[in-house]
């Protein structure tokens, strides 16, 4: 047994390279997915408040599904099942275009839209129905209403739901690993098996995840101090 | 495609259900919620334990695990899963399979999670059930025993089944150290036919979606009983609560 050292892997400049391009996709997919769930989650949420039955089973329905099939298994129905569907033109495209990538974003962000809908519903039932009421009697529209009264209560309310779902977002990127997207613990797996320094690899790059992790928890904290109105002095 | 899935099912069911058994070792959905039950049932004590002393007011216990909970909180599964299969088998120098290193992982990891639930609900009860149960002449384990964890832990069961729910779907992750699942007969099914890949992959998922959905409504009418029971002490929904639901309802 070699002795723990860590210049082993950081002073290879082959290694260094790998690491940064994992870091590199794993932020391109975390962010990508983010963006994605976040705009289907507030489509959803508009679906929930749309006249009518049928925006409502739909999202039911939604939510049900990607909250209850493990997201690795959606990640495989998209990637081995959904891909090869899909008509011939637009897989050559796909596969010149980082067709794993791709897939992890769409995968990721649809299963994560889901729970951010769910967040942002639940915000908004914190918000007591007196507000929509007292709005609509000074003269606002619904949607009016909504967009500069309910939203903001809601969005606000919902803050710590998003951030930890943000955070385990980030943190399930890690399974693109298993449809071959070349992302941080992918890079891991390559230097442990070319270094055979398994736990200095191990070791930096959970020391990285944890760093990231908790920047995004302690953004998160930071924003939801200045989004109190009763810390910020704004109520 | 109606009709491949029919067929799919009719030529696979005993692999998807228990795997290669008893020709191997146990898999399929057998092993899946074997896995599941064995880590939730070792979590739980774990949790407990981990719960108390992060309520605790002495250092020692209390930053150990905070820490504990906040590596869990950051660091991807998958990750713990790779370190659980370097680490165990160095640490009790035998040759484990993967069924074992994935049980320790996830008791490790959903005992982190599970310890916040239980510690939430032992929060929610508020000071006063501490400060009577002391004042009748309790001693502090006393009355954690007697008094506070009975009343937290039956308020906090709809959470502990969102848990179980969630260590079924993390049991998954095993795949990437060939823990024989129902992933993993999944994947073996689809190695053999290769040109249905959607069909088994749309089995998989719909057999997860069974079993999550059916647990998940017990979740919920576990707790609409708990609400009732509780009439009139029920609290609304508060930013604290909400962060607290967050944290059980993990994606996995």
């Amino acid at each position: 047994m070699t002795s723990f050292d860590l210049s082993e892997i950081l002073g290879n400049p082959e290694y260094v390279s790998m690491l940064v391009l994992g870091i590199e996709m794993t932020f391109i997919v975390a962010i990508g997915s983010w963006l994605l769930a976040m705009t289907l989650a507030l489509l959803l949420l508009g679906l929930r408040y749309a006249p009518g039955p049928a925006g409502n089973a739909f999202v039911t329905a939604y939510v049900s599904y990607h909250r209850n099939v493990p997201t690795l298994v959606q990640l495989m129905l998209w990637y081995f099942g959904i891909f090869t569907l899909m008509p011939e033109g637009l897989t050559f495209w796909l596969n010149d275009h980082n067709a794993e990538a791709t897939f992890a974003v769409i995968g990721l962000g649809l299963c994560q839209a889901a729970y951010f809908s769910e967040d942002l519903r639940s915000g908004m039932r914190a918000v007591s129905p007196g507000q929509m009421e007292a709005a609509r009697a000074l003269g606002h529209g619904y949607v009016s209403a909504m967009r500069y009264v309910m939203l903001p209560q809601g969005v606000r309310n919902a803050l710590p739901a998003l951030i930890n779902h943000s955070v385990s977002l980030f943190k399930n990127s890690s399974l693109a690993v298993a449809i071959g997207v070349a992302e941080l613990t992918y890079a891991v797996k390559e230097i442990e098996n070319l270094s055979f320094r398994t736990f200095e690899s191990y070791l930096l790059v959970t020391v990285l995840y944890l760093v990231f992790s908790l920047m995004i928890m302690a953004g998160g904290a930071y924003i939801a101090r200045k989004a109190d109105p009763m810390r910020s002095g704004r109520a | 495609m109606i009709s491949d899935i029919v067929a799919i099912i009719r030529d696979y069911w005993l692999l998807l259900l228990i795997g290669q058994y008893p020709n191997g070792p146990l898999g399929g959905l057998a092993a899946t919620l074997m896995l599941s039950v064995l880590a939730i049932a070792f979590a739980f004590p774990v949790s407990i334990a981990l719960a108390l002393a992060r309520l605790s007011k002495s250092p020692f216990l209390n930053w150990p695990v905070t820490a504990l909970v906040y590596f869990t909180r950051g660091v991807p599964l998958l990750m713990l899963i790779l370190w659980g299969y370097f680490l165990v088998p160095l640490v009790t120098g035998a040759n484990v399979p993967a069924f074992l290193t994935m049980l320790v992982t996830l008791v490790v990891y959903q005992g982190a999670f599970l310890s916040e639930v239980v510690r939430g609900g032992i929060v929610a009860l508020g000071h006063g059930q501490m400060e009577a149960a002391r004042a009748l002449g309790h001693s502090y384990l006393g009355a954690m025993r007697y008094v506070i964890l009975p009343q937290a832990l039956y308020n906090v069961i709809p959470s502990i089944i969102s848990v179980f729910v969630a260590t079924i779907k993390d049991t998954t992750l095993g795949y990437v150290i060939n823990v024989p699942d129902l992933t993993f007969a999944a994947s073996q099914i689809n190695n053999q036919l290769l040109t249905q890949p959607f069909q088994v992959f749309f089995i998989l998922a719909a057999v997860y979606y069974v079993i999550c959905w059916s647990l998940s409504r017990v979740a919920v009418l576990t707790e609409r009983r708990i609400t009732r029971r509780r009439a009139g002490t029920a609290p609304q929904p508060t930013a604290k609560s909400l962060k607290l639901a967050a944290l059980t309802d993990q994606p996995s």
